[in-house]
């Protein structure tokens, strides 16, 4: 697939929040107004750009010369949990501002299933190096739009009149099922379409 | 037998593998630990580390950070602390704390327990004072009375509320720390800050008109302003089939005298 495709696939067309259901915890946790939405939808990009890059480079020089294919799923949890910390550790001390920005956010995301979800898809879908960091960018790309999307719908919800039943968090997943439902016009007809592939 | 050497091998060699980057993060954490300020240091020992937020901050780092950096200015916001922290924070900062009015406390505003409150019907769902809000608006007749359930109970920062044997809820005055969380927390809004010191309080929370609470609970303020009227100096004001102590004009004369003559006896001797 073309660079191009890779990142409209992820951006849009599988969309982890809106089409694969990866990574709700934050999505409805940090939405509730957009300025944690975009540290948190940065801090995802940044730690699924380095995760997939790190991840891939695991399976192709450690499980599968030692063909321990199996043990994929444990050993990247491990990884990225460990990458995590070392990442928040490092901008801690290197970059205060970088780490007041996005900082509190990383801890939270040590072991987001949508981080595990795209390096598993990618190392899945065969990609190299580049192809794989491009996907996990994107992925965090798209887990950005999703989560600031929503965090613009939920800062209006605040205003508006909720059933008592509904307000907070189950008001949230519907508005979200409606979001998925639009991103549904995304599909691979669609991706086709725009890349001639 | 192969395959259980296979699983073994897996295994340990994962959690060889765990092991190294647990080892890893270590030496990176010693490495790149970064020194925090003496100061922030300094002002979270005075805090109580109760990370309550009655300060208004997620948490006492927070407050300390903030009143170290110098975005806030008053160090006196940490109620739960006392006097004490509110000196130590000042210390700590180099500058005169203003001492803010009496140690406040909560306190249930209602005496319907069992058998002295009726209730509509049995309530059997979550033991939750809002989930049993929810039906309507509770199982006691009364709609303004402890639920009993004991949301506060589990709210308290420091364990002070606890469930009494007639099915409601007291707090230990001693232990309380004024955060106000369960007052915010109660659906039905029956606890109330009074300082610490007070004497007499009014257990009741009812704005039910006098006929209403009679039927709802034989310990109901009924509003009949008897404590007002005839007691004027004693400080208390019925508002809205309500009557309340207003600890500010002075506990004066005659409150025992109010407590006496109070048809459902609802005026109540707090402290000797």
């Amino acid at each position: 697939m073309t660079y191009l495709g890779i990142i409209l696939t992820y951006v849009f067309v599988s969309n982890l929040v809106l089409s694969q259901f990866l990574g709700l915890c934050p999505f409805i946790g940090v939405s509730k107004n957009t300025e944690s939405a975009v540290g948190m939808g940065f801090a995802v990009t940044f730690v699924m750009s380095l995760a997939t890059l790190i991840t891939w480079a695991l399976q192709r020089f450690v499980l599968v010369p030692l063909n321990i294919v199996f043990l994929q799923t444990v050993t990247f949890i491990l990884v990225i949990a460990s990458l995590v910390q070392l990442v928040e550790m490092a901008v801690r001390k290197y970059s205060p501002p970088l780490y007041q920005a996005l900082g509190i956010y990383l801890p939270l995301i040590t072991t987001n299933c949508g981080v595990l979800g795209i390096a598993l898809i990618s190392v899945n879908a065969d990609y190299g190096p580049m192809e794989s960091f491009l996907a996990g960018l994107s992925a965090g790309i798209g887990f950005l739009l999703a989560l600031l999307l929503m965090s613009g719908i939920r800062e209006r919800l605040d205003t508006e009149k909720v059933p008592k039943h509904l307000k907070g968090a189950p008001i949230a997943f519907i508005s979200g099922g409606l979001m998925a439902l639009a991103f549904m016009a995304f599909d691979k007809a669609l991706l086709s379409n725009i890349i001639g592939g | 037998m192969e395959d259980i050497l296979r699983i073994l091998a897996a295994f340990l060699s994962t959690s060889l593998f765990a092991t190294l980057l647990g080892l890893g993060l270590a030496v990176a954490s010693r490495r790149l630990r970064v020194e925090k300020d003496r100061k922030v240091e300094a002002l979270f020992e005075a805090l109580p580390g109760l990370n309550c937020g009655a300060c208004g901050y997620a948490g006492c780092e927070a407050y300390a950070e903030a009143l170290a950096s110098g975005a806030d200015d008053d160090a006196s916001k940490c109620s739960p602390g006392g006097p004490e922290t509110r000196a130590a924070l000042g210390e700590a900062l180099g500058l005169a704390v203003e001492e803010s009015g009496p140690r406040m406390v909560a306190r249930l505003a209602c005496g319907g327990g069992d058998g002295i409150a009726v209730r509509e019907f049995l309530y059997r769902g979550y033991a939750d004072c809002e989930a049993a809000r929810i039906h309507f608006d509770g199982d006691k007749a009364c709609k303004y009375g402890c639920l009993g359930l004991g949301t506060c109970v589990k709210s308290c920062p420091v364990d002070a509320i606890s469930h009494t044997d007639d099915g409601l809820v007291a707090v230990d005055p001693d232990t309380c720390i004024g955060c106000e969380i369960c007052v915010a927390v109660c659906p039905t809004g029956v606890m109330k800050m009074i300082p610490a010191d007070a004497e007499w309080f009014v257990a009741c929370n009812s704005h039910d008109k006098a006929k209403a609470t009679k039927t709802f609970c034989s310990a109901g303020c009924i509003g009949c302003r008897i404590c007002e009227r005839k007691f004027p100096d004693a400080g208390f004001v019925v508002e809205d089939n309500l009557s309340r102590l207003e600890y500010t004009q002075g506990m004066g004369d005659g409150v025992e005298g109010a407590a006496a003559a109070c048809p459902p006896k609802c005026i109540i001797k707090i402290k000797d």
